[in-house]
């Protein structure tokens, strides 16, 4: 399911004198089947864009479309509705939002929610605990008694449970520790790919945006300021800069150890590994040179 | 002559749960801080960090052992006089401020403590100054950045001129630039007062600053000692769910790559001068 935005503004609390604006001017491409990294300082407007994409907030100015539906300062609110069934949303502590008695019930309540029957929504609980790694006596358990890792699972399990095409996520990670921040990461990258979802990830973390994503969308002061590969994005270090963002570790050292032999690396080091690869490549090519 | 701050004496602590059943948070722990040192406490999630910081300013006491705090052990009696003597900051900077302006804010705890206004003012300035936020003084904290939020409420815990200061994965909520920012300024102030530091946190690259690091795993201390010794055990922090350094993620996947390389890299620095010398510089 594409999405585009189109001249898409936003204001808080208009036509009041705390009104506020938070987006102005967005323009940008979601395609389908693409993980996209929406990247920014804080306060940069990514937070108010992401509510922009199963229509929590409506524009008000320019023009969402999220696969056939238009989404506009006029849209009735009924019209959402089927938009919220392709677009899920992991908020920030998605765990914070568990309320049900057991695990089983609290993922089915998003599908009952959407008029799945109950026999069809609980096979889907039990396929999504299996899915998240979780063990399978987890069902029956109250998702209080879990761990913070674990709740975080069954929360998303419940965005999963009604099976949207397109999968938000607002910082994910916010919170775990680094293996449960890797785990996490690496069970959407899996998602992403086995249930061919598509992805948006706005996240802080240039190593994440640089690893998981092929499309990026930064955003600065409301306006989306650039869109493109991974490649493109951080090989721009000076605009970045401009925007009060860096680029991930392994570039910072690959321009360093550039600085150091005086030559560039043939390409962008976007993970460690990528660095470590292209390391050992210039230290042979170096070691050639001088044999 | 070294000066205890803080001592752990084979402290236990146990919470109850509604079904009545005892889980073990923190298991036996002992270690003590001298004046001066910055220590990294760190841990996975539910490792029992959390629960040691609540033990250390008295929020919650041991079941077995003592928690000694500038060398008299905390309890209900002396927990205000002790408190008085230390900051704290903690996760969430929304969470934490009061003041409408960043100096009143800064100036809140000192109003609470009978400060008369002269000294106020001077401290409240003296404080902005040492987190580098002298030119805010009259911003609404809400309008601050993660990482400017975090040093009001830093420059609020020096105003009180503290002993110790504790941080709670102060870190945790930051983008990268808030969080380098303050680092920062908890290094200089490190360097310029010699305050004496204990800093919980995930953060390992933040742990390498530290003098000496205390690892906390299921409730027990799994190893103490300097960033040095305590990151060449990197196969054992991985094993029990922490990352290492970036810079000895790099080395490590050179060598497994078949490069040679001498020692190991904890920072950047050390790995770009290993790769230099051993094969650039020819």
């Amino acid at each position: 399911m594409d999405i585009s935005l189109q001249q898409v503004g936003y204001s808080y609390g208009r036509n009041t004198p705390f009104e506020k604006r938070a987006l102005q001017g967005v323009d940008g491409t979601i395609k389908t089947g693409s993980y996209t990294a929406i990247i920014g300082h804080t306060g940069s407007g990514k937070s108010t864009l992401l509510m922009h994409l199963n229509g929590l907030l409506k524009p008000s100015e320019g023009i969402v479309q999220i696969g056939d539906t238009q989404i506009t300062a006029g849209t009735k609110a009924k019209e959402l509705k089927a938009v919220r069934r392709h677009v899920g949303i992991v908020f920030q502590f998605p765990e914070h939002q568990l309320f049900e008695e057991t695990v089983e019930k609290d993922i089915m309540f998003g599908p009952m929610n959407f008029g799945v029957s109950k026999e069809e929504s609980r096979k889907r609980a039990h396929e999504l605990i299996e899915l998240l790694g979780l063990p399978p006596d987890t069902a029956q358990k109250s998702p209080f008694d879990l761990s913070g890792g674990q709740m975080r699972r069954v929360a998303i399990a419940g965005v999963l449970a009604f099976k949207p095409s397109v999968l938000v996520l607002d910082e994910p990670t916010a919170g775990l520790d680094p293996r449960g921040r890797k785990e996490i990461m690496e069970l959407f990258s899996r998602l992403h790919a086995e249930e061919n979802l598509t992805t948006v990830l706005v996240t802080h973390s240039m190593e994440d945006a640089a690893r998981y994503a092929d499309n990026i969308i930064v955003m600065h002061n409301g306006h989306s300021v650039m869109a493109g590969t991974p490649q493109n994005i951080f090989g721009d270090e000076e605009t970045l800069a401009s925007f009060g963002l860096g680029v991930p570790r392994s570039v910072k050292l690959q321009r360093v150890v550039e600085k150091m032999i005086g030559r560039p690396l043939p390409v962008l080091a976007l993970t460690e590994e990528d660095l470590a690869t292209a390391l050992a490549r210039a230290a042979s090519e170096e070691g050639d040179a001088n044999a | 002559m070294m000066k205890e701050v803080l001592s752990m004496d084979h402290v236990s602590f146990s919470y109850q749960s509604e079904e009545g059943v005892t889980e073990k948070a923190i298991d036996d722990i002992s270690f003590a801080v001298q004046q001066g040192e910055w220590i990294a406490i760190v841990g996975h999630n539910g490792s029992g960090k959390s629960t040691l910081a609540k033990l250390m300013i008295g929020l919650l006491f041991p079941d077995e052992g003592e928690v000694n705090v500038f060398i008299q052990k905390l309890s209900e009696a002396n927990l205000w006089a002790i408190r008085s003597r230390m900051g704290f900051v903690f996760q969430n900077p929304d969470n934490q401020f009061v003041g409408s302006t960043v100096q009143d804010d800064v100036a809140f705890a000192l109003e609470n403590n009978g400060v008369p206004f002269t000294d106020m003012v001077t401290r409240v300035h003296e404080s902005l100054a040492q987190v580098n936020m002298s030119n805010f003084h009259d911003h609404e904290p809400h309008h601050l950045s993660g990482g400017q939020k975090q040093r009001v409420a830093i420059a609020g815990a020096l105003a009180l001129k503290p002993e110790l200061l504790l941080m709670d994965e102060a870190t945790s909520m930051l983008d990268p630039q808030g969080r380098d920012e303050v680092i920062r300024v908890v290094e200089e102030l490190k360097t310029k007062t010699g305050l004496t530091v204990i800093s919980i946190t995930h953060d390992l690259e933040e742990a390498l600053l530290a003098d000496r690091i205390v690892v906390m795993n299921k409730g027990k201390l799994l190893t103490t000692g300097t960033p040095t010794q305590i990151f060449a055990r990197g196969d054992e922090l991985e094993a029990i769910g922490l990352d290492l350094p970036f810079a000895m993620k790099v080395s490590r996947l050179l060598r497994e790559s078949g490069m040679e390389l001498f020692g190991e890299h904890m920072t950047e620095e050390e790995l770009v001068n290993g790769l230099w010398t051993s094969h650039f510089s020819k």
